[in-house]
């Protein structure tokens, strides 16, 4: 299908374009994404949406070429994440000024890389997006971020360059073992004694690194601070949204099906290191005072719900995993998305200087808390039903040893409601006052995330299904590599 | 009505579209919110009514039930069933709910916030329903967590206030401590049971050890307990009286308060294989009835009166659990409703009329509220256990089977029956005998808010007769009238009551005396024992503290130090290896020659290196 590689030219072709454009480049980006959109959904017809698989215009059955796509169900709704904050990133730069051409250039460059590792079926390809997605990342927050941009832009590209070496490593490691490079092949391959072929604890432990530090899990986890707090609206927004799903991703997509025993192995480490974070995010969020970094430190903690999820072998603990990250890149957008309307208005992200939004600005405040809510894991909104079953499949796997993700539970609550508290409740400071409410964009950016959320939380077999093959492939030959 | 009786889900789906329509559309015109509101309330009543008339026919209702979300071991769904229970349950919360609907017409009529008020009753009735009508574990703990979402925001409904928004994240933050409680259970549950719904649940029980069953089923009670204010975690109750005064009768006396008797009433079989946890339920029941009554007694807010109150009446359904009857409990849950919102309504009347809530600043207002002090007279007795209200045969009850469960616990409950008696009459005396204490006039606050309580008078006086039947359609084991007890618990009432007529009888001064005779100690009950500040020391605080610690020494000095260090590291490597570039040709050629040493060697062990790394190990 020549649409899927077309998904990741087409934004590419629009970044030349808005480079070119000056002061149109928002409404560039806008059509170029929109295009983008219209072009998934014509793929509907081909059976997506019902667990059938689509390769692009190279079939991976005869890899002549390392330009091979595949669009199956484990990629899908990370696709689709991606595109939905997409919209969101550039509605949320609609008021950049400084070189606004260059930003949205590179906000459409950083689209197709990462529909690029979400898409890719080749291993070299995969790591090609892999590492270009950090390009223009570094350059949204090195160029468009706050104060401290620089520092953070390098200690980001550094830190997570860093990780990736350590996965390089690992792929080649297992590259010099397996026959196959491509995805497909490898599923058909591994599994058999070909996997014997290498030491799967280390290749499992050397991928770990690189996608941990992405995810990130505590102790790799500094960086992301940091990036958030100094990255503009939209790099914050594509940061904690999607480009932290990459390494969940990659853990299901490469590490577990290439060293599914020493996925086994190393199970347990990944069960305390969720857990770890799971309660050491909400406790940092809980104690921050900059509006950012309580975000960027939960979004630590709810990854550590991948992380649980993923040291559990069922499919359903892969559909957790699933769950728990497309929620999470809704509701970090939506939160990171208003905190930048927030700034616009108040230039601060100082808790303790802001106060009474819920009669100054009624509309922003009622959009917060309700992020803050699905945030929180309230039923009914997304959050709930990915951590409900990750908590489930763990309890099952490692009975009462997850007992502490009960805390993180109780914490997250903590911190959204002090969050709500500080912002909303109580009368406002006196410097805070002839604040205008959001307007028309702004709610329809709210609404493009919201509405999933809502969506998710009251029917979320609206993910679960559209995985579920997918995982059952992966599960099946992990499975089938543990247990020759 | 069959149908409505088989679709049971619609007590959920219409109130949850009621609260829309009033988000988008209530500021049409002053009466679409509350109208809006009314239908709600009486869309739950009569699904309620409609299931009752069902299982009196004989008749179960229908149920169904979808898959939620993928598991391969077990069904996760959920999904509406309907009994007496669900059905007693809806028409509570239905009938409460249209009178508070109703009064809040005239006590929220000039608030500025009304629309988003009626919103959120409606939602919280929707998640309400949702509790009740649930098929098993999984949709109730999503309405439950619903409704104290709900009740959240409408603690918090006057914002600016940070009292108001201090209550209402200390009311969600403490009772999120039971719901882990109870997410817990239910995971365990489904660990060995592979399914949550009640009807899979039953047939799979019995197969259980009984050391998972006792887990779980203390597990589920700590969610109770959280939901239901007992002790310990009684202690957000009393600071949500911050909310409006409708909100308070609704949510804090009536309904959302008694989920908690609900659910171990709904999940009863667990309970009856799990005799530790129902000894635990009795307890904490005796302990709270007492230990809050003793609290009400000292009280000067009249909400908070109501609120101690409250929680200990909670305590007597918890104490009639343990003693094993839970249609006992479920019974005085139905005539507490009753009495209590109406003695939440009347007291919101007061507080409009006098424009205080301190009952040293009342007094007198028996003329002028006429209506209003009939309707509360009718709650006080009931709520002081008097013959012939429903409060005195329900309570009887509870009295009954749990003297003959445990004599200790039973007489602890006569005590508590007596101090009830006494606080319920010197409240009655503070607010409406005596002199005058405030310059306002006391005035009949219109029709919308004076004839809700008096409706809701019926009950709290009649429901008594309706014990038998109302039990046994819940189809929970009937206990009849006794005589002795009800004697005795009777004269202990009156006693309780002559007490409190006697001391209170010339104002607000028997307080005053009080209080300097008993000194430390009146305060220390007066502050609910200052459990507060022992949670704040000894939980909040030392948990910020670490949290703090950790971030300053763990996160910021250690992780993140070392991440700069490895990076300086490579700067100051950096720095050294660039003096090897020093231009000498010989230094170049000495270190050629060492770095084909180092290649050379490498490459004759390569075979063993290349080993390891493939694992052949």
């Amino acid at each position: 299908m020549w649409q899927l590689d077309a998904l990741v030219l087409i934004p590419l072709a629009g970044a030349v374009v808005a480079a070119l454009a000056a002061t149109k480049a928002k409404l560039v980006a806008l059509t170029f994404t929109l295009a983008n959109i219209a072009l998934f959904l014509s793929l509907a017809p081909s059976g997506i949406f019902r667990g059938e698989i689509v390769h692009g215009l190279f079939s991976p059955q005869e890899p002549g070429t390392m330009w091979l796509l595949t669009l199956d169900g484990l990629s899908l709704p990370l696709v689709m994440l991606t595109m939905l904050l997409f919209i969101v990133a550039t509605l949320s730069s609609w008021g950049v000024t400084s070189r606004p051409a260059a930003h949205h250039a590179l906000l459409l460059g950083l689209q197709s890389a990462i529909l690029g590792v979400f898409l890719a079926e080749h291993v070299l390809l995969f790591y090609v997006f892999w590492e270009a997605v950090l390009i223009p990342m570094f350059f949204l927050i090195g160029r468009w971020g706050y104060e401290g941009r620089r520092q953070a832009a390098v200690k980001f590209f550094l830190y997570t360059f860093a990780g990736s070496v350590f996965m390089l490593i690992g792929l080649l490691i297992a590259l010099m073992s397996l026959e196959a490079i491509t995805f497909t092949a490898m599923a058909q391959t591994i599994g058999g004694p070909a996997g014997d072929g290498f030491n799967q604890v280390l290749v499992f432990a050397l991928l770990s690194i690189g996608l941990l530090v992405k995810l990130p899990a505590v102790p790799f986890h500094t960086w992301l601070p940091d990036a958030h707090v100094q990255a503009p609206t939209a790099g914050s927004i594509m940061l904690a949204g999607v480009l932290l799903k990459m390494g969940g991703y990659g853990l299901i997509r490469l590490a577990i099906p290439i060293a599914p025993e020493g996925w086994e192995a190393l199970a347990p480490l990944l069960l305390i290191l969720g857990i770890v974070g799971v309660v050491f995010g909400a406790a940092m969020a809980l104690v921050q005072d900059d509006l950012k970094r309580v975000v960027a430190y939960s979004s630590i903690s709810h990854m550590g719900f991948v992380l649980v999820a993923l040291s559990v072998g069922t499919e359903t603990a892969i559909s957790a995993a699933i769950l728990v990250m497309v929620s999470h890149g809704l509701v970090a957008g939506l939160l990171f998305y208003l905190v930048g309307e927030l700034y616009e208005r108040t230039h601060t992200r100082e808790l303790a200087s802001l106060g009474g939004l819920s009669y100054l600005t009624p509309r922003l405040a009622w959009s917060l808390a309700f992020a803050a809510f699905a945030s929180l894991g309230l039923p009914g909104l997304s959050g709930f039903p990915g951590e409900l079953l990750a908590v489930m499949e763990g309890f099952r796997n490692w009975s009462w040893w997850i007992a502490p993700v009960g805390i993180g539970l109780v914490l997250a609550a903590a911190y959204n409601l002090r969050v709500v508290a500080r912002v909303n409740h109580g009368p406002h400071p006196p410097g805070l006052s002839g604040l205008s409410d959001l307007g028309p964009r702004a709610l329809l950016g709210v609404a493009i995330l919201a509405i999933p959320v809502l969506v998710i939380g009251i029917w979320p077999r609206i993910v679960a299904d559209l995985s579920t093959p997918a995982v059952q492939r992966i599960i099946e030959l992990a499975v089938r590599g543990v247990s020759p | 009505m069959m149908w409505l009786a088989d679709n049971a889900w619609v007590a959920v789906a219409l109130p949850a579209l009621f609260a829309l329509l009033v988000a988008l559309v209530g500021r049409a015109d002053r009466l679409v919110a509350p109208l809006l509101g009314i239908g709600s309330a009486a869309s739950v009543l009569l699904s309620g009514i409609a299931v009752l008339l069902t299982v009196a026919e004989g008749r179960t209702p229908a149920a169904a039930t979808i898959r939620w979300l993928p598991s391969e071991e077990g069904i996760l769904a959920i999904g509406w069933s309907a009994d007496g229970l669900v059905g007693s349950m809806l028409v509570v919360v239905g009938f409460v709910s249209l009178m508070v609907m109703v009064y809040s017409a005239g006590y929220m009529a000039a608030d500025e916030g009304r629309v988003r008020y009626y919103a959120l009753l409606s939602l919280f009735l929707a998640a309400m329903s949702l509790v009740v009508v649930s098929d098993g574990l999984l949709g109730l703990f999503i309405g439950w967590e619903l409704m104290g979402v709900c009740s959240y925001l409408l603690i918090g409904h006057w914002t600016i206030k940070p009292a108001a928004a201090a209550a209402a994240k200390k009311a969600f933050l403490v009772t999120r401590v039971g719901d882990v409680g109870l997410l817990a259970g239910i995971v365990l549950l489904w660990s060995h049971a592979g399914a949550l719904d009640y009807e899979s649940l039953a047939a799979v029980i019995d197969t259980l050890s009984p050391d998972i069953l006792t887990t779980v089923a203390l597990l589920l009670a700590v969610g109770a307990i959280g939901k239901s204010a007992q002790f310990p975690l009684h202690i957000w109750l009393p600071d949500a009286m911050e909310g409006p005064t409708p909100v308070s009768a609704l949510i804090h006396a009536a309904t959302m308060v008694a989920a908690g008797v609900f659910l171990i009433a709904r999940t009863w079989p667990i309970y009856e294989l799990a005799p530790l946890a129902t000894y635990v339920l009795l307890g904490i029941g005796v302990a709270t009835a007492l230990g809050a009554a003793l609290v009400a007694c000292v009280q000067t807010d009249i909400k908070r009166v109501l609120a101690f109150s409250t929680i200990s009446q909670l305590g007597f359904m918890f104490a009639a659990l343990g003693a094993g009857y839970w249609g006992v409990a479920m019974f005085h849950l139905v005539t507490h409703a009753a009495f209590k919102s109406l003695l939440f309504l009347a007291a919101g009347s007061v507080i409009h009329s006098s424009g205080t809530q301190d009952l040293r600043k009342m007094g007198g207002l028996r003329k002028g509220m006429q209506f209003t002090f009939e309707a509360w007279t009718f709650g006080a007795l009931a709520l002081a256990g008097i013959f012939p209200t429903s409060g005195f045969f329900s309570k009887d009850k509870i009295l009954y089977i749990v003297t003959s469960e445990n004599l200790p616990a039973g007489a602890l409950l006569f005590l508590t029956t007596a101090i009830t008696a006494y606080y319920v009459a010197r409240v009655t005396v503070l607010v409406f005998f005596g002199p005058r204490n405030s310059r306002k006039k006391p005035h009949e606050t219109g029709l919308a808010m004076s004839i809700p309580p008096l409706i809701l008078a019926i009950p709290a006086v009649g429901l008594g007769y309706l014990a038998k039947p109302s039990i046994e359609l819940m189809a929970a084991e009937y206990v009849g009238f006794d005589l002795p007890v009800a004697l005795i618990a009777t004269g202990v009432a009156l006693l309780g009551v002559a007490i409190g007529v006697f001391l209170h009888r010339s104002g607000p001064s028997a307080d005053i005396a009080f209080e300097r005779r008993l000194g430390g100690v009146w305060g220390w009950i007066q502050a609910g024992y200052r459990l507060d500040s022992v949670v704040q020391k000894s939980v909040s605080r030392p948990s910020l503290g670490l949290a703090r610690a950790a971030y300053r020494h763990i996160d910021r000095d250690l992780v993140d130090r070392a991440v700069i260090g490895v990076g300086s590291t490579a700067n100051f490597l950096g720095e050294r290896l660039r003096r090897l570039q020093n231009g000498d040709t010989q230094w170049y050629i000495s270190m050629g020659f060492i770095g084909l040493i180092v290649l050379y060697s490498l490459s004759v062990s390569w075979d063993r290196i290349h080993v390891w790394l493939t694992g052949g190990g």
